[in-house]
């Protein structure tokens, strides 16, 4: 039925089946815009956040699929920029996770600011001082550029191709690619900094406070290389989860295998950084605010205790860099696949605390941990942008060429 | 964001901030427009009617 639509010397499954996978998922789809619309037309009253958590759920998610999606901004940059060749097997796939990653995170955030019809505010009558004004201007003008980075590929589809100026356009779109990567890794520098530095500033909030390095908190320096570090390892484990479902092998080793392993070492950096900073804030500036380091650890309801800091250091973040740094243990499948799951639960865990145990932790000597629990609709719309994608990059696979190695790997008989 | 919004203040924040916003926002509208722009005078050429559709 679409045949002619799809890419050439591939092997796709039929339409019906495509179409049955697709209304399911739009099912779960459905179910997140009507929680959307109740948001939109009856207010954040349909949330569970309160006075305690001015930033909970949907920020988390935000910060997550932000630092997820990073993994296309430092693709990006090894490819373009570094010059990793290699990586041009990997980086259409890489752009359309991180377009469907910031697009998710655009509709969050147009769902978490309460009136969209407003959200243009930000940006006429911009704060200068604010970080949360520097994510909005950096997020949407690097969106454009994920747009932008994701047109080629969209033009590469069998019959846009044949239309001679899409063609010349997509042509020339990769010409100059590298000064679009170039300013959206700028951009994403910055971004990425700013969402750390939206905790690190909060000197009322000595779990989260964190010193400076002139405007900017250690934070900012810390989610930036995070996101590259763990971004990444998302895009592999897609590729893996991809490479299941269609029961093919879509990458070559050798791509996966220079991914994973600077993804390994940018995260071992990272780790002796934030244990640096880890311990330096529980030394020194929680102490010098009246608090020790047990004390952000000491939640009654057993959330935020010792293990959590052990889950996202160790387990998601030491663990993950020794697997990947190793050849022996990178070249096996399974320990690879252990290791990028680690790293994304790592990451995950990271900005959960860096948001929601922030705002959970007593700030004055008369108060208990604070509780949160989000309701059905934040539920609903945070699992929303997980439809969208799995939907998006089912179209972009089925109709686009988005693994250049595909054809070579699976070579289709007759 | 522009000089004539009630709150603009010709100051260094304001210069740094959306300096580097105008700057991001120009090199891409630049990008963006050679292509566009290139396409349609290839495509005038003569270019790109017989292709074999790899841009890698």
């Amino acid at each position: 039925m679409d045949s002619a639509l799809l890419p050439k010397g591939v092997k796709r499954c039929s339409f019906p089946q495509f179409s049955i996978g697709i209304l399911i998922v739009g099912a779960v789809l459905l179910w997140g815009v009507y929680a959307m619309l109740l948001c939109w037309f009856k207010g954040l009253n349909q949330t569970g956040m309160n006075d305690s958590y001015g930033f909970a759920l949907w920020i988390w998610a935000d910060l997550a699929v932000i630092a997820l999606g990073g993994g296309a901004f430092f693709t990006g940059l090894l490819k373009y920029i570094i010059g990793k060749d290699e990586l041009k097997n990997i980086i259409n796939f890489a752009v359309v996770i991180g377009f469907i990653c910031y697009s998710s995170a655009l509709l969050i955030l147009a769902i978490d600011v309460g009136q969209p019809l407003r959200s243009w505010f930000i940006f006429w009558h911009v704060n200068v001082h604010s970080m949360l004004a520097e994510v909005a201007f950096c997020l949407s003008i690097y969106f454009s550029v994920l747009a932008i980075e994701f047109v080629p590929l969209l033009l590469e589809n069998r019959k846009l191709d044949e239309v001679p100026f899409f063609h010349n356009l997509a042509h020339n779109m990769h010409e100059v690619m590298a000064v679009f990567a170039a300013t959206g890794a700028f951009l994403s520098c910055f971004h990425q900094g700013s969402l750390g530095g939206v905790a690190g500033v909060l000197f009322g909030r000595p779990f989260a406070f964190r010193e400076h390095l002139l405007v900017w908190p250690w934070t900012f320096f810390l989610f930036t290389w995070s996101a590259a570090a763990y971004g990444p390892c998302f895009t592999i484990l897609l590729t893996k989860i991809t490479e299941g479902i269609t029961r093919k092998k879509l990458v070559k080793d050798n791509v996966v295998d220079l991914l994973a392993k600077i993804s390994g070492w940018m995260i071992a950096s990272y780790m002796v950084a934030k244990l640096i900073d880890t311990w330096y804030w529980a030394t020194v500036t929680a102490p010098s605010r009246g608090l020790t380091f047990m004390q952000f650890y000491s939640d009654g309801n057993g959330l935020y205790t010792l293990w959590i800091i052990v889950a996202e250091l160790v387990v998601g973040g030491i663990l993950p860099a020794l697997i990947l740094t190793n050849k022996t243990l990178r070249a096996n499948k399974s320990m690879l696949l252990l290791a990028v799951i680690l790293a994304c639960i790592g990451v995950c865990i990271n900005r959960w605390v860096m948001v929601l145990q922030v705002m959970a932790h007593p700030v004055l000597p008369f108060e208990e941990w604070f509780a949160y629990m989000p309701s059905w609709q934040e539920v609903a719309t945070t699992i929303l942008p997980v439809a969208y994608g799995v939907i998006l990059a089912s179209l972009a696979y089925r109709y686009l060429p988005v693994f250049p190695q595909e054809r070579e790997l699976n070579p289709v008989n007759g | 964001m522009f000089p004539f919004s009630f709150e603009w203040a010709w100051d260094m924040a304001h210069y740094v901030f959306l300096g580097g916003m105008w700057y991001a926002i120009g090199i891409i509208s630049a990008g963006l427009s050679y292509c566009i722009g290139k396409a349609l005078l290839d495509t005038v050429a003569g270019k790109g009617h017989d292709h074999g559709g790899d841009h890698h």
